[in-house]
This record gives C-alpha cells, structure tokens and sequence, in this order.
C-alpha cells in the first residue's frame, strides 16, 4: 500500500474465496432440496432468505463490501432498507384490501364491465370477481 | 458611488459558443434561468386560459377535451419544467459554489450536460403538445393513461428524461458540499440554503429513479401490452399510484426544501440578527427530506387501497408538521427584536411565512382519513397545494431572485415597482386560491370543465384573482429587464450579509474570488460582525 489511502485494494488469500463458492454451491443445494417440501405461505420466504444469504456472501467477499471503505457499506445497505420501504408500505396495501369488504384484488376478465362498450348482464360464465362482488353486501354492480 | 468590474463572468469571455459550451456554474444558472423562466411563463400563460374558462359555467371559449389537455400541460409544465428545477438549478447553481468558497461544482461538464438534458426532455414536452397534449392530469394515472390516444408516451418521455437532469444536479450537489468547502467551513458553518439543496440533493437521487421506472413501466404497458397496472392483464391499477406518489410526494419535498433554505438566509439578514436555532433548520431539512419517503400514501384514501394502509399512512403523515413547524418557529423567533427592513426579498419571505403556514395547516386537514374522504379531488386540494408550492415555493424563488439579482448582474431594480409587484402577487394570489379552498369545501370537484350555477360567484372571484397575479409578473419581468441596463450600479454587497458570495464583486469573475476565502465567522454572526453596506442611501 504504496499510497496508504483507505482505497487500496484488499488481496484475500484463495481459500478464502474457495470457501465462499463452496458455502454458495451448498446453498444452491439446499435451494433445490427445500424446493421438494410445501411450507405454503413461506414458500416465498425460505427462498428469498437463502437466496438473500447467497447475494450477501457474493457482495461481502466476492465484492469485497466486507473490506472497503464502510461509506459503501452504508450506502448499499440504505439503498436496500429503502427498497424494503417502498416494498413493505405497498405490501400494507395490497395483502390487506379484503380487511373490511371480502372482495379480493384479482385479474379482471377481459370483459369485465369497465372493457365493455355494452353492459354487462350477470350470466357471464367464469366472472369470478363479478361474483365475488354481488356475493357481498355491496349492492352495486362494479360497472354502476 | 459604485462601479461595475470591468471584467466578469458575463463579459468574459464573449460570444454565443463561449456561453452554449460554458462549464461556469453562474453561467449555467442563467441559463437554467432563462429556459426555466420560459417554461414557466407558458404554465402561467395556461393557467390563465384555464381560469378564464371557468369564468362562467359551460362552454366560454374552449372546448372540453381542449381544456382537459390545458390543466394537464399546465400542470406537467409547471411541475417538471418549472417547479423541480427552478431554486436548485437556478439559484443552487449560481450560489452555492460561491456561498462555499468554491471555484465550481465538483464536476462542471456533468453541470453543463444536465443543462442539455433539460432541454431535450422539454423538447420532448413540446413536441407532445404538438402531437395532440395528454389530457390525462400530470399524474398520468391508468387506466386511462393506457387508454387514451393523446400522446402520453412523449410527455412521460419528457419527464423520463427530465428526471435525470434532476439527478445530476443533485448528485453534483452533493460531492460539491461535500468535498468543496472553504477551509474552516465545517458542517455547522455552511449557511442554511446550502443545507437546504443538500436535503434536496439526498431525494432528488434517491426518489427520481423510482418516477423513472414507473413511467418506463407505463410506456411498457402501452406499447407491448405487458399487464402490470391494467386489471384486464393481471395488473393492479393501484400499484401504479404507489409507484407515481413513492416519487412525487417526495418531489414535494424537493420542491419545498430549497425555499426553506432561501428564506432561513432572507429572514436572518434582513433581521439583522443571528438566526435562531440554527441547528434545528438544519436538522429538520433532513428530518422533512426522511419522512417524505414514508408518507405517500396520503394521496389514495380513496383509490382503493386498504384500510390499514390507509390508517398508518395517515398517522406517519402527520408527522411531517414536526420539522415544518420547527422551522417556521425558528424564523418567527429570529425575526423578534431584530432590526427588520422590509426589503423586496423578506417582503417574499413574509409572504411565504403566511402563505406556506396557510398551505402547511390545510395539508393536516387533508392528511386525516375521514375529512380527505370529503375533500379529495375537490379545489380544497387544488388550493392546498398551490398554497404550498406557490405560496411557497415561488413565493421563496422570487424571493431568492430579487435577493441574488444585483450579485448576478451587478444591478439593482427598482424597489418601488418591486413591491407593488409583490403586493399585487401576494393579494391576486389569495384572491385566487384561497376562493377555492370555500368551493372545494362546498364539493366543487377539481379538473371539471363545468359546473353548478352556485360556484359561479367564487369561480368568477378566483379568475379575476389571476388577473391580479398576472399582471403583477407582467410588472416584474418589466422591472427586471429594465435594471439590466438601467439600474444602479449595487456593488458587492447591497444587503449587508454574510455569507461568502457578497465578500467577491457583483457580478463575481469567472474564478469566482480573486482568493479562496476562508473561514472565520459564522454565516449569521450579525452579534460579532457589522458587514459593510455597499448601498445605504435610503
Ligand atoms: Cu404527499
């Protein structure tokens, strides 16, 4: 470090990298075996965290995160925090609009009422929001 | 008696291609300030047209769809061609360099290439009102935004591109502030207006990617027909609501906060007095800038999202008042016993403490779930909302504007037409708007292009109120352009202020100071230090 400035590159030793990959190939592993069992609504969520796990190894060592200046660390992590923002407020939203009314959010059929140039009578087969919103208590045909 | 420096950086060096290609920040401030000033005399022009309209119920002059696309470009214009850009890429360039201790920002060419940037992305603007303007609002909601066959794609095109020469400029903000300071100006030394632009830096590079990608998603949506917010393909119209608002509410942010910080440096020098609680207008500029992520939800009470949503939206909402009335209670506080005179520029900043205060309140009312549900999309929010941005935000610019006009040119206006301009502003302003806070509680909806007999009087009251406004900036720009050539001679600094950019000469050279200055007082140290005048007789 010639220039002694807080910038220059951290040389680690191989078996450090060795055994980072290897950690990231088991963990590919584990992906697929988890893959084989049904945690229902954690689905999602056991394979975000190892996949998680998995970009945090490649940025901390592969990145060398772990040994720069801590300034990136702090911006990389506030970038990540404020994705979680955006992502958890919106998730208030759109996991919780059937709290009050039991009408879920869903694909509107093509011919939904709002789509259609002539109104729509109640027989349409295969309306299940149609249905689902004249099975409450609301007395409105959405279109209305 | 003054004289102007034979030589400065508007003389030197000389010629058309010494001004397109200029890496001199003051000189791309003018130039942000002429193109800005363009873009905003063309809101206005609209806005005109759009109370004239509604003089009288029914058909006056234009025809419906001619209107919707009226109040949509006058909205876009003055937002993302106006607003957004004006105090930071106007004022922020020509002044914060020199209220540092700089030569330039750190990086002039990417300073220049935002100037550029803005350009294309309002030549994209134009051509969109060419092409058949959007009538969709400036918030380009879908559905109908995916709908409508106006030309949504080049307009949202334009504030695409808008958008990054928003970005360079904030970014450039920030490594200026942060490596280019003086020797000795520590962070609690920088004057408030550069706290101010650093705040707004801060969003301006966190928040404008996000409007980037929701506008990209909707071109995507409308050209390749990929669902993402239309319920027809499997996509969630309300998703695109929180995508525009997790920008644009704090885009209100980036709007507002640089004002704050130019009447944090106008109260206190026109007080003649230090300013009070000088860490707590810079903390709450931070403050604001933080909550403003966490808030936006405020704006779809009643789109649909769900409830809960709804309730801690709400609540976090109110939390932006903490920071806004600090700030508003600092200035109050450091007026008090000062030595005021009511100059042209705190002439502005008094009327930003009414009106800002006045827009600040309604935003509480509106901010409460079950009193939105009665005022959304009524004027009620349209007079809220110009409150705080004109009555704010402009109200502030036009105040920086008359503060740093004889440091930018060297010469001074008349004062006499300057505050009868500003009495005509601040009186057509209210006539106005504040009309429309009484329509919009009696349940007259925004963007309708007619209405009951019963809104007549207050509609016919507003529309004349524009005419007050109007003529007041026809007074201005007359006044203005006239002290280019006529006006006393100001000398370095007129004010008697502290801060760096009034110790070099008006207008500064092109290095800006002959010596980097250093640090020795605070920017407000009126206890310690009496600034020279360079103008007294009065
Ligand atoms: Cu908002």
């Amino acid at each position: 470090m010639k220039n002694g400035s807080s910038h220059s590159h951290h040389i680690l030793p191989p078996r450090v990298y060795l055994g980072v990959g290897a950690a990231l190939l088991i963990l590919t592993a584990i992906t697929v075996a988890v893959s084989f069992f049904n945690f229902g609504p954690y689905n999602l969520l056991v394979a975000m965290l190892i996949a998680a796990g998995k970009a945090s190894l490649v940025a901390l060592f592969f990145m060398h995160l772990k040994y720069d200046n801590k300034l990136y660390m702090t911006i990389f992590v506030a970038s990540v925090v404020f994705l979680a923002v955006f992502i958890i407020l919106t998730m208030f939203d759109t996991l919780r609009r059937d709290d009050i009314y039991d009408i879920g959010a869903g694909p509107i059929r093509d011919r939904a009422v709002m789509y259609d140039s002539v109104a729509v009578d109640s027989t349409i087969t295969g309306a299940d929001s149609i249905e689902a919103v004249s099975d409450t208590t609301i007395n409105q045909s959405p279109g209305q | 008696m003054n004289e102007l420096p034979t030589k400065s950086y508007l003389n030197d060096p000389k010629g058309l291609k010494s001004w397109l290609l200029t890496l001199d920040h003051k000189r791309i401030g003018l130039l942000y300030l002429f193109s800005i000033m363009a873009a905003f005399a063309l809101g206005g022009i609209f806005a005109m047209l759009i109370r004239l309209e509604l003089l009288s119920p029914g058909k006056d002059f234009m025809e419906a769809d001619t209107y919707n696309q009226l109040f949509t470009l006058h909205g876009a214009i003055m937002i993302f061609l106006f607003i957004i850009p004006s105090i930071p890429a106007i004022l922020g360039n020509f002044a914060l360099p020199l209220m540092i201790g700089a030569k330039d920002v750190a990086f002039p060419r990417l300073n220049l290439a935002s100037w550029y940037i803005y350009i294309l992305g309002s030549a994209f603007a134009v051509y969109s009102m060419v092409a058949g303007a959007a009538d969709t609002g400036w918030t380009f909601y879908t559905p109908y935004s995916t709908e409508t066959t106006t030309s949504v794609i080049s307009m949202t095109l334009g504030a695409f591109i808008l958008g990054f020469s928003s970005i360079f400029t904030g970014l450039n903000f920030i490594v200026t502030i942060h490596k280019l300071r003086s020797p000795g100006m520590s962070w609690f030394k920088m004057p408030l207006f550069v706290w101010g632009l650093y705040a707004t830096a801060i969003i301006q590079v966190l928040a404008t990617p996000v409007l980037g990608i929701t506008l990209l998603l909707l071109i995507i949506e409308r050209v390749a027909g990929i669902g993402i917010f239309d319920p027809a393909m499997g996509g969630d119209p309300v998703l695109y609501q929180h995508f525009f608002w997790f920008y644009s509410h704090p885009a209100v942010y980036i709007m507002i906060l640089p004002g704050m910080g130019i009447i944090s440096e106008l109260i206190s020098v026109f007080s003649n007095k230090k300013i009070f609680g000088y860490k707590a207008i810079a903390f709450s500029s931070l403050g604001i800038a933080f909550v403003s992520f966490l808030v936006w939800g405020h704006h779809m009470f009643v789109s649909g999202q769900s409830e809960l949503a709804a309730m801690i939206f709400s609540f976090l909402t109110f939390f932006v008042g903490i920071p806004s009335g600090i700030k508003v209670f600092n200035w109050v506080t450091t007026m008090y016993r000062g030595s005021i005179s009511l100059k042209t520029p705190m002439l502005y900043a008094l009327s930003f403490l009414f009106l800002f205060t006045i827009g600040g309140l309604t935003g509480i009312f509106l901010g409460a779930l079950s009193v939105d549900v009665h005022l959304h999309d009524t004027y009620f929010i349209v007079a809220h909302f110009h409150y705080v941005m004109m009555g704010g935000t402009v109200m502030a610019f036009l105040g920086g504007v008359h503060y740093w006009w004889p440091k930018i040119w060297g010469r001074m206006y008349s004062e006499l037409w300057a505050r009868i301009s500003v009495a005509l502003i601040f009186v057509g302003f209210n006539v106005t708007f504040f009309s429309q806070f009484i329509l919009g509680s009696q349940g007259m909806p925004r963007r309708y292009y007619n209405y009951l007999d019963q809104y007549q009087p207050l509609h016919a009251f507003s529309t004349y109120g524009s005419w007050i406004l109007g003529l007041g900036f026809v007074i201005m720009a007359v006044y203005l352009v006239h002290s280019l050539f006529k006006g006393r001679v100001a000398g370095s600094n007129p004010w008697g202020a502290l801060t760096f950019e009034w110790t070099t000469a008006s207008p500064p050279p092109h290095e800006n100071f002959a010596t980097i200055p250093e640090t020795t007082h605070g920017p407000y140290d009126f206890d310690k230090i009496v600034p020279k005048r360079t103008l007294t007789e009065d």
